[in-house]
């Protein structure tokens, strides 16, 4: 079947078999990598993309048929040319991974988080991202680095 | 740990999914939230030849509160009740509490109400709450729509009254008075986790403290969520004791059939049913400001 799928502001026209998970179509059909798939059964958050600007969804449990009409916005789209977001910052600053794996879907899914709640507290962020492993970092600078971007992004200058 | 191939429609309107369900029958299977659907069909623990996806009937997207019922449409999504801007009210602590421990906050975003009684998994959440609460499920077909009590609607493990070519149009849960007030108490390993054991209340008193009427139901104790009506006989028109919340824990254990799991024994199931009827009652009672 074919989709029409938007990510990151560039529009994908494919032909997909239905049950083409979202996950795979955002890297072998759009080759855009940055979306990683950890457990596969959507218990690691590893695969978080953003679907139409506020929700965070699992996109190894979306199938790319549903996404057909939808904008996504991976972890590809978060920098502004050469300048990082605001999330990618505060990670990058407050050391909020090691090995990385989790990252693209720690920052996406804060990125819904931060749209639904601008100024979430600490234990807001750390509900908000209970559906997401890392199994390196203890979690503590992944948490100050959302808060860094949260603080950064009600800045007007920074705000994007 | 692909599915298998399937058929995808995307319905635009509801009766062009009732067309779709009906034109494939037994074979077809109504797509929402997909977020237990999806993971069955990866390990091909469902093998439906065709998806009805619903994800774009906007009506059916809706939190309803009328004189007597809140209706929950088909795709609302587990997220859409946990910021309803009724939500703390104490009347609907029971969905308060529960639309906190569904799964994690991101699968919440994705996954419906309906879909999950839908479902009809035995450590299910919403399933256990549809009991205490006393909730219905709207289902239409060709035939028309029937409105289905919930204890008829939960046929058994990952079977529902939904027949073939119907579908699951909404959730109707009765809107309690005043005196109501909730809990569900959940166990799990981890956020995310389907429950070890987990317990849902609702308990209305009347004017003179004495309690009303009040829904105990267990989750991941037996084929399907269970209605524990012998913890809510021996509470009805009871003044709230400890010896009456130990009384009704006791028979939420006996009422449990639990299966042993990575999770845990069936002595240890039984035990956390009762465990968490009591915890639930007097968080609920104390919300009503009844310490017992």
């Amino acid at each position: 079947m074919k989709v029409h799928v938007t990510v990151n502001g560039v529009a994908y026209d494919r032909e997909v078999e239905p049950r083409t998970l979202l996950a795979y179509f955002l890297r072998d059909d759009c080759r855009l990598t940055g979306t990683h798939v950890g457990c596969d059964t959507s218990s690691c958050g590893c695969c978080v993309v953003v679907m139409d600007g506020t929700r965070a969804v699992k996109s190894c449990a979306m199938f790319a048929a549903q996404a057909d009409g939808h904008e996504i916005l991976t972890v590809e789209g978060l920098a502004d040319g050469g300048t990082l977001h605001a999330l990618q910052q505060g990670f990058w600053d407050q050391h909020g991974l090691q090995c990385g794996y989790c990252t693209p879907g720690m920052m996406l899914t804060a990125y819904a988080l931060l749209k639904q709640q601008p100024n979430p507290s600490e234990p807001a962020i750390r509900e908000g991202l209970s559906g997401n492993l890392c199994r390196c970092t203890g979690y503590q600078n992944i948490v100050k680095a959302v808060q860094q971007a949260a603080g950064a992004l009600k800045e007007p200058v920074a705000a994007r | 740990m692909i599915p298998a191939t399937f058929e995808y429609l995307r319905a635009h309107t509801t009766d062009e999914a009732l067309a779709q369900l009906q034109r494939h029958g037994a074979e077809a299977r109504v797509l929402a939230g997909g977020q237990s659907l999806i993971p069955a069909m990866r390990f091909r623990l469902a093998r439906p030849a065709v998806l009805v996806d619903i994800n774009s009937l906007n009506d059916l997207n809706y939190l309803r509160i009328s004189d007597h019922v809140l209706a929950v449409g088909a795709i609302a999504r587990d997220s859409d009740i946990e910021r309803a801007p009724w939500i703390g009210e104490r009347r609907w602590s029971l969905l308060h509490d529960v639309s906190r421990v569904v799964a994690d906050p991101v699968v919440r975003q994705m996954g419906t109400i309906v879909g999950s009684l839908c479902h009809n998994d035995p450590a299910g959440d919403w399933t256990a709450v549809a009991i205490a609460s006393g909730a219905s499920v709207v289902v239409r077909g060709a035939a028309g729509t029937r409105r289905i009590p919930i204890d008829e609607f939960l046929v058994d493990s990952f079977a529902t009254a939904v027949g073939e070519g119907e579908m699951a149009l909404a959730a109707e849960f009765p809107v309690p008075d005043d005196r109501t007030a909730g809990s569900y108490q959940k166990v799990e390993r981890k956020v995310g986790d389907f429950a070890t054991a987990a317990a849902a209340v609702q308990v209305s008193l009347n004017a003179d403290g004495t309690i009303r009427t009040a829904g105990v139901a267990l989750s991941a104790a037996g084929p399907t969520a269970v209605r524990v009506d012998e913890a809510e006989r021996l509470l009805e028109k009871q003044k709230p004791t400890a010896a009456l919340i130990q009384a009704a824990a006791d028979a939420a254990s006996k009422r449990s059939v639990p299966q042993a799991d990575q999770r845990g024994g069936v002595d240890y199931k039984k035990h956390l049913a009762g465990v968490l009827v009591a915890r639930g009652l007097r968080q609920a009672l104390g919300r009503l400001g009844v310490q017992a």
